[in-house]
Protein backbone atom coordinates (compact mmCIF):
# COMPACT_ATOMS: atom_id res chain seq x y z
CA UNK A 1 0.00 0.00 0.00
CA UNK A 2 1.38 3.58 -0.76
CA UNK A 3 1.02 5.56 2.60
CA UNK A 4 2.33 8.87 3.28
CA UNK A 5 3.50 9.68 6.94
CA UNK A 6 5.40 12.65 8.65
CA UNK A 7 8.38 11.76 10.68
CA UNK A 8 9.82 13.95 12.85
CA UNK A 9 8.65 16.74 10.29
CA UNK A 10 9.64 15.52 6.96
CA UNK A 11 6.78 13.84 4.41
CA UNK A 12 7.71 10.56 3.75
CA UNK A 13 5.56 8.71 0.70
CA UNK A 14 6.23 4.94 0.34
CA UNK A 15 5.10 1.41 -0.64
CA UNK A 16 5.18 -0.86 2.51
CA UNK A 17 3.63 -3.86 3.50
CA UNK A 18 0.26 -5.02 4.97
CA UNK A 19 1.92 -6.11 7.87
CA UNK A 20 4.98 -3.11 8.21
CA UNK A 21 5.22 -2.34 11.38
CA UNK A 22 5.61 1.36 12.61
CA UNK A 23 8.81 0.18 14.53
CA UNK A 24 10.46 -1.01 11.31
CA UNK A 25 9.71 1.60 9.18
CA UNK A 26 11.10 4.19 11.46
CA UNK A 27 14.13 2.35 12.10
CA UNK A 28 14.39 1.70 7.97
CA UNK A 29 14.39 5.82 7.81
CA UNK A 30 17.43 5.66 10.38
CA UNK A 31 15.82 6.62 13.58
CA UNK A 32 17.26 3.75 15.70
CA UNK A 33 16.58 5.17 18.73
CA UNK A 34 13.47 3.36 18.62
CA UNK A 35 14.62 -0.08 20.06
CA UNK A 36 12.43 -2.97 20.23
CA UNK A 37 12.73 -4.68 23.92
CA UNK A 38 9.91 -7.89 23.43
CA UNK A 39 7.44 -9.63 21.73
CA UNK A 40 4.57 -8.48 23.86
CA UNK A 41 3.61 -4.75 24.10
CA UNK A 42 5.25 -4.91 27.25
CA UNK A 43 7.99 -3.14 27.66
CA UNK A 44 7.89 0.75 26.14
CA UNK A 45 11.33 0.54 24.29
CA UNK A 46 9.56 1.16 20.79
CA UNK A 47 7.81 4.39 22.13
CA UNK A 48 7.20 7.50 19.38
CA UNK A 49 4.45 9.88 19.37
CA UNK A 50 1.62 9.66 17.35
CA UNK A 51 -0.10 12.82 16.31
CA UNK A 52 1.17 13.80 19.86
CA UNK A 53 0.70 10.91 22.04
CA UNK A 54 2.71 7.96 23.03
CA UNK A 55 2.26 4.76 21.47
CA UNK A 56 4.06 1.49 20.97
CA UNK A 57 5.37 1.42 17.49
CA UNK A 58 5.69 -2.40 17.91
CA UNK A 59 2.29 -2.57 17.74
CA UNK A 60 1.09 -0.35 15.31
CA UNK A 61 0.22 -1.18 11.71
CA UNK A 62 2.30 1.36 9.64
CA UNK A 63 -0.69 1.43 7.28
CA UNK A 64 -3.36 2.99 9.69
CA UNK A 65 -0.32 5.61 10.33
CA UNK A 66 -1.31 6.98 6.72
CA UNK A 67 -1.78 10.57 6.98
CA UNK A 68 -0.37 10.73 10.39
CA UNK A 69 2.69 11.92 12.24
CA UNK A 70 5.23 10.78 14.03
CA UNK A 71 7.76 11.40 16.09
CA UNK A 72 10.55 10.07 17.49
CA UNK A 73 13.46 10.59 19.96
CA UNK A 74 15.67 12.08 16.94
CA UNK A 75 12.84 14.91 16.43
CA UNK A 76 12.61 15.36 20.11
CA UNK A 77 15.74 16.52 20.66
CA UNK A 78 14.94 20.04 21.95
CA UNK A 79 12.06 19.07 24.29
CA UNK A 80 14.54 16.25 25.57
CA UNK A 81 17.75 18.10 26.01
CA UNK A 82 15.96 20.06 28.80
CA UNK A 83 15.80 17.06 31.09
CA UNK A 84 18.03 14.48 30.18
CA UNK A 85 21.01 15.48 32.11
CA UNK A 86 18.97 15.51 35.36
CA UNK A 87 17.95 12.05 34.63
CA UNK A 88 21.72 11.21 33.73
CA UNK A 89 22.91 12.84 36.97
CA UNK A 90 20.88 10.54 39.23
CA UNK A 91 22.69 7.52 37.49
CA UNK A 92 19.41 6.34 36.05
CA UNK A 93 20.74 5.60 32.68
CA UNK A 94 23.04 2.94 33.03
CA UNK A 95 23.36 0.02 30.12
CA UNK A 96 20.46 3.06 28.44
CA UNK A 97 18.85 0.67 26.23
CA UNK A 98 14.92 1.87 27.48
CA UNK A 99 16.67 5.59 27.99
CA UNK A 100 14.24 6.86 24.31
CA UNK A 101 11.25 5.00 24.94
CA UNK A 102 11.48 6.70 28.68
CA UNK A 103 12.42 9.58 27.59
CA UNK A 104 10.12 10.13 24.84
CA UNK A 105 7.13 9.00 27.22
CA UNK A 106 8.37 11.86 29.47
CA UNK A 107 8.01 14.52 26.71
CA UNK A 108 4.29 13.02 26.65
CA UNK A 109 4.05 13.38 30.17
CA UNK A 110 5.08 16.70 31.19
CA UNK A 111 2.99 17.85 27.98
CA UNK A 112 0.09 16.31 29.55
CA UNK A 113 0.69 17.47 33.41
CA UNK A 114 3.21 20.35 33.68
CA UNK A 115 3.68 20.17 37.35
CA UNK A 116 3.19 16.21 37.94
CA UNK A 117 3.05 14.37 41.36
CA UNK A 118 5.49 11.59 42.17
CA UNK A 119 2.57 9.17 41.84
CA UNK A 120 1.58 10.83 38.45
CA UNK A 121 5.31 9.91 37.42
CA UNK A 122 5.12 6.73 38.52
CA UNK A 123 1.73 5.93 36.87
CA UNK A 124 2.86 8.02 33.44
CA UNK A 125 6.03 5.56 32.82
CA UNK A 126 4.76 2.94 34.90
CA UNK A 127 4.73 0.66 31.19
CA UNK A 128 8.45 2.08 30.41
CA UNK A 129 10.25 -0.99 31.57
CA UNK A 130 14.03 -0.85 32.71
CA UNK A 131 15.84 -3.84 34.27
CA UNK A 132 19.08 -1.46 35.99
CA UNK A 133 17.76 1.35 37.25
CA UNK A 134 15.00 0.22 39.86
CA UNK A 135 12.92 3.58 38.82
CA UNK A 136 13.57 5.62 41.79
CA UNK A 137 16.80 7.13 40.06
CA UNK A 138 14.31 7.74 36.90
CA UNK A 139 12.31 9.26 39.54
CA UNK A 140 14.89 11.95 41.42
CA UNK A 141 16.00 12.69 38.30
CA UNK A 142 12.90 14.42 36.81
CA UNK A 143 12.21 15.57 40.46
CA UNK A 144 15.36 17.47 40.31
CA UNK A 145 14.83 18.73 36.04
CA UNK A 146 10.88 19.60 37.74
CA UNK A 147 12.61 21.50 41.13
CA UNK A 148 14.72 23.09 38.89
CA UNK A 149 12.27 24.64 36.65
CA UNK A 150 10.27 25.60 39.50
CA UNK A 151 13.02 27.52 40.65
CA UNK A 152 14.10 29.24 37.42
CA UNK A 153 10.44 30.44 37.23
CA UNK A 154 10.62 31.68 40.77
CA UNK B 1 4.48 -13.76 14.42
CA UNK B 2 1.49 -11.89 13.17
CA UNK B 3 1.51 -12.64 9.12
CA UNK B 4 -0.89 -9.82 7.22
CA UNK B 5 -1.11 -10.82 3.22
CA UNK B 6 -3.83 -7.35 2.60
CA UNK B 7 -5.01 -4.58 4.37
CA UNK B 8 -8.08 -2.61 3.94
CA UNK B 9 -9.17 0.21 5.62
CA UNK B 10 -13.13 0.16 5.96
CA UNK B 11 -15.03 2.12 4.19
CA UNK B 12 -18.17 1.27 5.69
CA UNK B 13 -19.84 -0.85 8.64
CA UNK B 14 -21.29 -3.38 5.89
CA UNK B 15 -18.04 -3.53 3.65
CA UNK B 16 -16.31 -4.62 6.45
CA UNK B 17 -18.96 -6.92 7.90
CA UNK B 18 -19.16 -8.60 4.23
CA UNK B 19 -15.10 -8.81 4.45
CA UNK B 20 -15.07 -10.42 7.92
CA UNK B 21 -17.63 -13.12 6.76
CA UNK B 22 -14.32 -14.90 4.85
CA UNK B 23 -12.57 -17.02 8.08
CA UNK B 24 -9.17 -16.14 6.60
CA UNK B 25 -10.07 -12.47 7.41
CA UNK B 26 -10.04 -10.66 10.66
CA UNK B 27 -10.80 -7.22 12.18
CA UNK B 28 -8.12 -5.52 13.84
CA UNK B 29 -8.89 -2.97 16.96
CA UNK B 30 -5.43 -2.47 18.81
CA UNK B 31 -4.08 -5.20 17.40
CA UNK B 32 -2.06 -5.68 20.92
CA UNK B 33 -4.12 -9.28 21.98
CA UNK B 34 -3.74 -10.14 17.90
CA UNK B 35 0.12 -9.66 17.61
CA UNK B 36 0.32 -12.21 20.51
CA UNK B 37 -1.00 -14.85 17.93
CA UNK B 38 0.99 -17.00 15.61
CA UNK B 39 -0.96 -17.36 12.25
CA UNK B 40 -1.28 -15.84 9.17
CA UNK B 41 -4.49 -13.13 8.50
CA UNK B 42 -4.94 -12.66 4.69
CA UNK B 43 -7.24 -9.31 5.14
CA UNK B 44 -6.49 -7.13 8.29
CA UNK B 45 -9.82 -4.74 8.36
CA UNK B 46 -9.51 -1.61 9.96
CA UNK B 47 -12.13 0.00 11.47
CA UNK B 48 -10.24 2.84 12.46
CA UNK B 49 -12.02 5.56 9.94
CA UNK B 50 -15.66 4.53 10.46
CA UNK B 51 -16.22 7.33 13.56
CA UNK B 52 -15.97 4.69 16.10
CA UNK B 53 -13.82 6.28 18.23
CA UNK B 54 -16.29 8.83 20.21
CA UNK B 55 -18.10 8.35 23.07
CA UNK B 56 -21.18 10.16 23.23
CA UNK B 57 -23.65 11.20 25.35
CA UNK B 58 -27.73 10.63 25.30
CA UNK B 59 -29.73 11.87 27.93
CA UNK B 60 -29.80 8.07 30.00
CA UNK B 61 -26.51 6.93 28.66
CA UNK B 62 -23.28 6.95 27.45
CA UNK B 63 -22.37 5.29 23.97
CA UNK B 64 -18.82 4.05 23.38
CA UNK B 65 -17.38 3.21 20.73
CA UNK B 66 -15.58 0.03 19.44
CA UNK B 67 -12.47 2.24 18.84
CA UNK B 68 -12.44 4.27 21.73
CA UNK B 69 -9.31 3.78 23.46
CA UNK B 70 -8.68 2.47 26.87
CA UNK B 71 -7.01 5.31 27.79
CA UNK B 72 -10.17 7.50 26.74
CA UNK B 73 -12.01 5.76 28.89
CA UNK B 74 -9.54 6.54 31.82
CA UNK B 75 -10.01 10.30 31.10
CA UNK B 76 -13.61 10.23 30.32
CA UNK B 77 -15.29 12.68 32.72
CA UNK B 78 -18.30 12.00 32.16
CA UNK B 79 -17.57 8.33 32.49
CA UNK B 80 -15.56 8.34 35.54
CA UNK B 81 -18.48 11.07 37.08
CA UNK B 82 -20.91 9.18 36.90
CA UNK B 83 -19.06 5.71 38.39
CA UNK B 84 -17.07 7.37 41.06
CA UNK B 85 -13.81 7.08 38.90
CA UNK B 86 -14.34 3.00 38.04
CA UNK B 87 -13.49 3.85 34.65
CA UNK B 88 -10.15 5.09 35.72
CA UNK B 89 -9.43 2.45 38.35
CA UNK B 90 -10.25 -0.44 35.90
CA UNK B 91 -7.72 0.34 33.86
CA UNK B 92 -5.04 2.45 34.80
CA UNK B 93 -3.14 -0.66 35.17
CA UNK B 94 -3.43 -2.26 32.01
CA UNK B 95 0.59 -2.22 30.52
CA UNK B 96 0.79 1.51 30.50
CA UNK B 97 -0.23 4.99 28.54
CA UNK B 98 1.24 3.70 25.51
CA UNK B 99 -0.61 0.30 25.36
CA UNK B 100 -3.95 2.00 26.18
CA UNK B 101 -3.53 4.51 23.43
CA UNK B 102 -4.33 1.46 21.53
CA UNK B 103 -5.85 -0.76 22.80
CA UNK B 104 -10.00 -0.49 21.82
CA UNK B 105 -13.00 -1.29 24.14
CA UNK B 106 -14.37 -3.54 20.97
CA UNK B 107 -11.20 -5.61 21.43
CA UNK B 108 -11.57 -6.36 24.67
CA UNK B 109 -15.00 -6.69 24.92
CA UNK B 110 -15.08 -8.80 21.84
CA UNK B 111 -12.41 -11.58 23.19
CA UNK B 112 -14.03 -11.74 26.26
CA UNK B 113 -11.06 -12.41 28.05
CA UNK B 114 -11.14 -14.08 31.65
CA UNK B 115 -8.30 -11.91 32.75
CA UNK B 116 -10.33 -8.88 31.17
CA UNK B 117 -10.41 -5.81 33.96
CA UNK B 118 -12.67 -4.14 31.64
CA UNK B 119 -15.53 -7.03 30.96
CA UNK B 120 -15.81 -7.04 35.29
CA UNK B 121 -16.87 -3.18 35.09
CA UNK B 122 -18.94 -3.61 32.44
CA UNK B 123 -21.15 -6.77 33.51
CA UNK B 124 -21.81 -4.39 36.92
CA UNK B 125 -22.87 -1.77 34.75
CA UNK B 126 -24.93 -4.41 32.65
CA UNK B 127 -23.90 -2.83 29.44
CA UNK B 128 -25.24 -3.41 26.25
CA UNK B 129 -23.06 -4.00 23.12
CA UNK B 130 -24.44 -3.38 20.22
CA UNK B 131 -23.30 -5.54 17.39
CA UNK B 132 -23.86 -4.65 13.60
CA UNK B 133 -25.92 -8.05 12.37
CA UNK B 134 -27.48 -9.06 15.62
CA UNK B 135 -27.87 -5.45 17.18
CA UNK B 136 -28.53 -4.90 20.95
CA UNK B 137 -27.28 -7.90 23.29
CA UNK B 138 -27.05 -7.42 27.26
CA UNK B 139 -23.61 -7.98 27.95
CA UNK B 140 -24.51 -11.01 30.21
CA UNK B 141 -25.80 -12.88 27.13
CA UNK B 142 -22.62 -11.80 25.01
CA UNK B 143 -20.30 -13.33 27.34
CA UNK B 144 -22.48 -17.02 26.81
CA UNK B 145 -22.31 -16.63 23.25
CA UNK B 146 -20.28 -17.97 20.55
CA UNK B 147 -17.61 -16.07 18.36
CA UNK B 148 -19.63 -15.47 15.64
CA UNK B 149 -18.19 -12.93 12.94
CA UNK B 150 -20.32 -10.30 13.90
CA UNK B 151 -18.74 -7.22 14.84
CA UNK B 152 -19.04 -4.84 17.77
CA UNK B 153 -20.21 -1.26 16.93
CA UNK B 154 -20.23 0.37 20.54
CA UNK B 155 -21.12 -0.48 24.01
CA UNK B 156 -24.09 1.56 25.78
CA UNK B 157 -24.20 1.74 29.31
CA UNK B 158 -26.57 3.64 31.38
CA UNK B 159 -26.44 6.58 33.57
CA UNK B 160 -28.73 4.58 36.00
CA UNK B 161 -26.28 2.21 36.47
CA UNK B 162 -23.22 4.33 37.79
CA UNK B 163 -22.91 3.37 41.46
CA UNK B 164 -20.10 0.76 41.18
CA UNK B 165 -16.44 0.81 42.84
CA UNK B 166 -13.85 -0.63 41.10
CA UNK B 167 -10.91 -3.00 42.64
CA UNK B 168 -8.51 -5.24 41.41
CA UNK B 169 -5.15 -7.30 42.82
CA UNK B 170 -2.08 -7.71 41.00
CA UNK B 171 1.34 -9.16 42.30
CA UNK B 172 3.28 -6.88 40.29
CA UNK B 173 1.92 -3.48 39.01
CA UNK B 174 1.07 -3.28 35.09
CA UNK B 175 0.82 -7.53 35.79
CA UNK B 176 -2.39 -9.16 34.34
CA UNK B 177 -4.84 -9.16 37.69
CA UNK B 178 -5.06 -12.17 40.26
CA UNK B 179 -8.87 -10.87 40.80
CA UNK B 180 -11.05 -8.48 39.33
CA UNK B 181 -13.74 -7.21 41.68
CA UNK B 182 -16.10 -4.82 40.84
CA UNK B 183 -19.58 -3.88 42.90
CA UNK B 184 -22.19 -2.54 42.02
CA UNK B 185 -25.95 -1.30 43.55
CA UNK B 186 -28.49 -0.52 41.41
CA UNK B 187 -31.79 -1.80 39.72
CA UNK B 188 -32.81 -2.13 43.25
CA UNK B 189 -29.81 -4.57 44.34
CA UNK B 190 -26.65 -4.74 45.57
CA UNK B 191 -24.07 -7.83 43.45
CA UNK B 192 -20.56 -8.29 42.52
CA UNK B 193 -19.01 -9.20 39.72
CA UNK B 194 -15.82 -11.16 40.05
CA UNK B 195 -13.34 -11.74 37.22
CA UNK B 196 -9.92 -13.48 36.53
CA UNK B 197 -11.14 -16.63 38.79
CA UNK B 198 -8.72 -16.75 36.46
CA UNK B 199 -12.08 -17.60 34.06
CA UNK B 200 -14.22 -14.72 32.61
CA UNK B 201 -15.93 -12.96 35.52
CA UNK B 202 -19.59 -13.65 36.96
CA UNK B 203 -22.68 -12.16 38.65
CA UNK B 204 -22.51 -12.42 42.46
CA UNK B 205 -25.92 -10.85 43.80
CA UNK B 206 -26.30 -10.13 47.42
CA UNK B 207 -29.52 -11.28 49.20
CA UNK B 208 -31.77 -8.79 51.02
CA UNK B 209 -30.59 -10.36 54.36
CA UNK B 210 -27.44 -11.41 54.23
CA UNK B 211 -24.80 -8.82 56.14
CA UNK B 212 -21.94 -8.02 54.03
CA UNK B 213 -19.67 -10.49 55.90
CA UNK B 214 -21.80 -13.49 55.26
CA UNK B 215 -22.37 -12.20 51.50
CA UNK B 216 -18.35 -12.27 50.85
CA UNK B 217 -17.94 -15.59 52.66
CA UNK B 218 -20.71 -16.96 50.75
CA UNK B 219 -18.90 -15.67 47.42
CA UNK B 220 -15.70 -17.45 48.07
CA UNK B 221 -17.41 -20.58 49.24
CA UNK B 222 -19.57 -20.33 45.56
CA UNK B 223 -17.43 -19.05 43.27
CA UNK B 224 -15.47 -21.48 41.52
CA UNK B 225 -11.66 -20.15 41.52
CA UNK B 226 -8.80 -21.91 39.89
CA UNK B 227 -5.07 -21.96 39.87
CA UNK B 228 -2.50 -20.94 37.37
CA UNK B 229 0.89 -19.18 37.09
CA UNK B 230 -0.23 -15.96 39.10
CA UNK B 231 -1.87 -17.52 41.86
CA UNK B 232 -3.67 -20.75 43.25
CA UNK B 233 -7.20 -21.07 43.38
CA UNK B 234 -7.44 -20.93 47.73
CA UNK B 235 -5.60 -17.65 47.52
CA UNK B 236 -7.75 -16.63 44.93
CA UNK B 237 -10.89 -17.06 46.68
CA UNK B 238 -9.42 -15.50 50.15
CA UNK B 239 -8.80 -12.60 47.94
CA UNK B 240 -12.13 -12.25 46.40
CA UNK B 241 -13.78 -12.92 50.10
CA UNK B 242 -11.74 -9.96 51.47
CA UNK B 243 -11.95 -7.63 48.12
CA UNK B 244 -15.79 -8.26 48.03
CA UNK B 245 -16.32 -7.08 51.74
CA UNK B 246 -14.16 -4.14 51.27
CA UNK B 247 -15.59 -3.43 47.65
CA UNK B 248 -19.31 -2.81 49.22
CA UNK B 249 -17.75 -1.15 52.37
CA UNK B 250 -16.68 1.07 50.18
CA UNK B 251 -19.37 1.61 48.02
CA UNK B 252 -21.67 2.30 50.70
CA UNK B 253 -19.54 5.05 52.18
CA UNK B 254 -19.95 6.50 48.88
CA UNK B 255 -16.11 6.55 48.01
CA UNK B 256 -14.37 6.56 44.77
CA UNK B 257 -12.67 3.58 42.96
CA UNK B 258 -9.49 5.83 43.13
C1 LIG C 1 0.74 -7.73 27.17
C2 LIG C 1 -0.72 -7.53 27.42
C3 LIG C 1 -1.17 -7.26 28.72
C4 LIG C 1 -2.53 -7.09 28.96
N1 LIG C 1 -2.95 -6.85 30.24
C5 LIG C 1 -4.27 -6.71 30.50
C6 LIG C 1 -4.75 -6.48 31.83
O1 LIG C 1 -4.00 -6.41 32.79
N2 LIG C 1 -6.08 -6.33 32.01
C7 LIG C 1 -6.97 -6.39 30.95
O2 LIG C 1 -8.15 -6.24 31.18
N3 LIG C 1 -6.54 -6.59 29.70
C8 LIG C 1 -5.22 -6.77 29.46
N4 LIG C 1 -4.82 -7.02 28.17
C9 LIG C 1 -5.83 -7.07 27.09
C10 LIG C 1 -5.98 -5.71 26.45
O3 LIG C 1 -6.44 -4.76 27.41
C11 LIG C 1 -7.02 -5.73 25.32
O4 LIG C 1 -8.22 -6.17 25.82
C12 LIG C 1 -6.63 -6.62 24.21
O5 LIG C 1 -5.35 -6.25 23.75
C13 LIG C 1 -7.64 -6.56 23.06
O6 LIG C 1 -7.80 -5.25 22.60
P1 LIG C 1 -7.22 -4.80 21.18
O7 LIG C 1 -7.84 -3.49 20.85
O8 LIG C 1 -5.76 -4.89 21.18
O9 LIG C 1 -7.87 -5.93 20.25
P2 LIG C 1 -7.26 -6.74 19.00
O10 LIG C 1 -6.01 -7.47 19.39
O11 LIG C 1 -7.19 -5.86 17.80
O12 LIG C 1 -8.44 -7.75 18.79
C14 LIG C 1 -8.75 -8.78 19.71
C15 LIG C 1 -9.85 -9.66 19.08
O13 LIG C 1 -11.05 -8.91 18.95
C16 LIG C 1 -11.44 -8.83 17.58
N5 LIG C 1 -11.99 -7.49 17.39
C17 LIG C 1 -11.37 -6.30 17.61
N6 LIG C 1 -12.23 -5.28 17.46
C18 LIG C 1 -13.43 -5.84 17.13
C19 LIG C 1 -14.72 -5.32 16.85
N7 LIG C 1 -14.98 -4.02 16.88
N8 LIG C 1 -15.71 -6.20 16.55
C20 LIG C 1 -15.47 -7.54 16.52
N9 LIG C 1 -14.27 -8.08 16.76
C21 LIG C 1 -13.27 -7.25 17.08
C22 LIG C 1 -10.21 -9.14 16.77
O14 LIG C 1 -10.52 -9.68 15.49
C23 LIG C 1 -9.51 -10.15 17.68
O15 LIG C 1 -10.07 -11.41 17.52
C24 LIG C 1 -3.47 -7.20 27.89
C25 LIG C 1 -3.01 -7.46 26.59
C26 LIG C 1 -1.67 -7.62 26.34
C27 LIG C 1 -1.23 -7.89 24.93
S1 LIG D 1 9.06 -3.47 21.84
FE1 LIG D 1 8.31 -3.91 23.84
S2 LIG D 1 6.48 -2.73 23.88
FE2 LIG D 1 7.21 -2.38 21.88
S1 LIG E 1 19.14 1.54 31.98
FE1 LIG E 1 19.34 -0.53 31.36
S2 LIG E 1 17.25 -1.10 30.96
FE2 LIG E 1 17.06 0.86 31.77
Amino acid sequence: MLITITLNGKKITEEVTADSLLIDFVRHHKCFSVKRGCETSNCGLCTVLLDGKPVLSCSLLTCRVNGHSVQTLEGLQEEAKEFVGFIANQGAEQCGFCNPGMVVNTIALLREYPDPSDEDIRQFLSGNLCRCSGYESQLRGIRAYLDFRKGDAA
Amino acid sequence: MLTIRKYVMAESLSQAYDLYQNKNNTIIGGMLWLKMQDRTVDTAIDLSNLGLNTIEETENTYEIGAMVTLRDLELHSGLNTLTGNAFTACVKPIVGVQFRNLATVGGSVYGRYGFSDLLTLLLAMNADVVLYKNGIVNIHDFVKMPYTRDIVVKVIVSKNNGNVYYTSFRNTKTDFPVLTCCVYHHDNHTGACIGARPGKALDFVMNEEETVTDYANRIHESCPFGSNMRSSASYRGKLCRNLTEYAIRQLQKGESSC
